[in-house]
């Protein structure tokens, strides 16, 4: 073939008629279902917990109504109480408009949190409830809703956990919305979880 | 358009200041500031614990006045079965926790600040649950300062610092 001016027009005009049709099927069909895979999988496994309610926690619980999902335990000096100190606020604003997130404090120390220890440590904040199992079906929940949790051993003995300290929020029908980072600002906060009850 | 000068405001903060002063006096009697040597510590605070909850973060700030490095290499309570001093940082949305095992540097001419989200003393195996209102017997020791006892007030669960307290 002969480079004329049409020929490379048309060449040109051919390889931007790919590189449109190939950014489309990214912007509106490959980018959107990476997204929605993240988001429909994440908290999504074979986990069975037991929350502090006497009821069982598994991958079904985070239907049917907007909740959070926070990873602490009870020997956290801060982050933990400061965050269930959060949520009673959140929950004070929301019973405003007569609304209660569900909130689940998912432990990643269940040799020490047992359902009584727990049970009692979530029960001043209305609508949260503790959640503990086995070792193993506790982790498997760590990596269904990919977090992070790491035993770090003391000097002295004993041991303190490293571990994520967002609290993860979900829709009604148990997709994941998006993350409240620790200390985030309350306004931003607030506003991401009435987006849940719009 | 009233304009505070900024001597009526140093008065105001100073006003303030003395009143919160007067109004801890009443609750839990201790000085506003604990000296041992060249150095001085301030604004002692721990927060309420929640039900159940083993362990207590301890806050305050500490100035070296001196013109030579000195560090908090230990603490004791009988609050606590153990007391440490740690580190918190969070690194993206995870919180780490470490201990100091050197202990914490106090440099000279500098102040130092445990608050949350940062330094802070770890109390663990708690002997019963810190509730607002109460005071917290310590021992703090320096490596060259030495020894020295004071109160750390208990405020609110959501304290942030010791001046607007629960």
């Amino acid at each position: 073939m002969r480079l004329t001016p049409k020929t490379i027009s048309a060449a040109i005009g051919g390889g931007l008629t790919i590189a449109l049709v190939l950014a489309a099927g990214w912007v509106w069909v490959l980018e959107p279902r990476m997204n929605r895979s993240v988001a429909d999988a994440l908290g999504r496994g074979d986990y069975t917990l037991v929350a502090t309610d006497g009821t069982t926690f598994t991958e079904d619980t985070l239907n049917g109504a907007p909740s959070a999902v926070f990873f602490g335990f009870t020997h956290c000096p801060e982050v933990c109480p400061t965050t269930l100190g959060d949520v009673a606020g959140w929950q004070d604003a929301l019973a405003e408009d007569g609304e209660e997130l569900r909130v689940f404090f998912v432990t990643v120390d269940p040799e020490r949190d047992t359902e009584k220890v727990l049970g009692d440590y979530v029960s001043w904040v209305p609508g949260v409830v503790g959640v503990t199992g086995s070792r193993d079906e506790i982790d498997k929940a760590i990596r269904s809703f990919r977090v992070y949790a790491q035993k770090v051993p003391i000097e002295g003995g004993g041991y303190t956990m490293d571990h994520s300290a967002f609290v993860l929020l979900f829709d009604a029908d148990g997709r994941l919305d998006e993350p409240i980072s620790y200390g985030e600002d309350p306004a931003r906060a607030m506003a991401k979880i009435r987006d849940l009850f719009g | 358009m009233f304009r505070p000068s900024i001597p009526a405001l140093v008065l105001a903060t100073l006003a303030f200041a003395a009143q919160a002063q007067t109004a801890e006096t009443n609750t839990a009697p201790m000085p506003a500031v604990t000296e041992i040597g060249a150095l001085e510590i301030s604004a002692p605070f721990a927060r309420a614990t929640l039900p159940n909850q083993p362990v207590a973060g301890g806050f305050m700030t500490i100035t070296n006045t001196g013109d030579a490095d000195d560090t908090l290499v230990g603490v004791s309570s009988d609050a606590a079965g153990r007391s440490e001093v740690h580190e918190m940082a969070m690194e993206g949305d995870v919180m780490r926790m470490r201990e100091l095992a050197d202990g914490l540097p106090i440099p000279a001419g500098q102040t130092v600040t445990l608050a949350p989200g940062g330094y802070h003393v770890m109390f663990m195996d708690l002997a019963g649950p810190l509730e607002e209102g109460d005071g917290v017997d310590l021992t703090l020791s320096f490596e060259h300062a030495g020894e020295v006892s004071m109160t750390m007030p208990v405020l609110g669960r959501a304290a942030t610092a010791a001046a607007n307290g629960s």
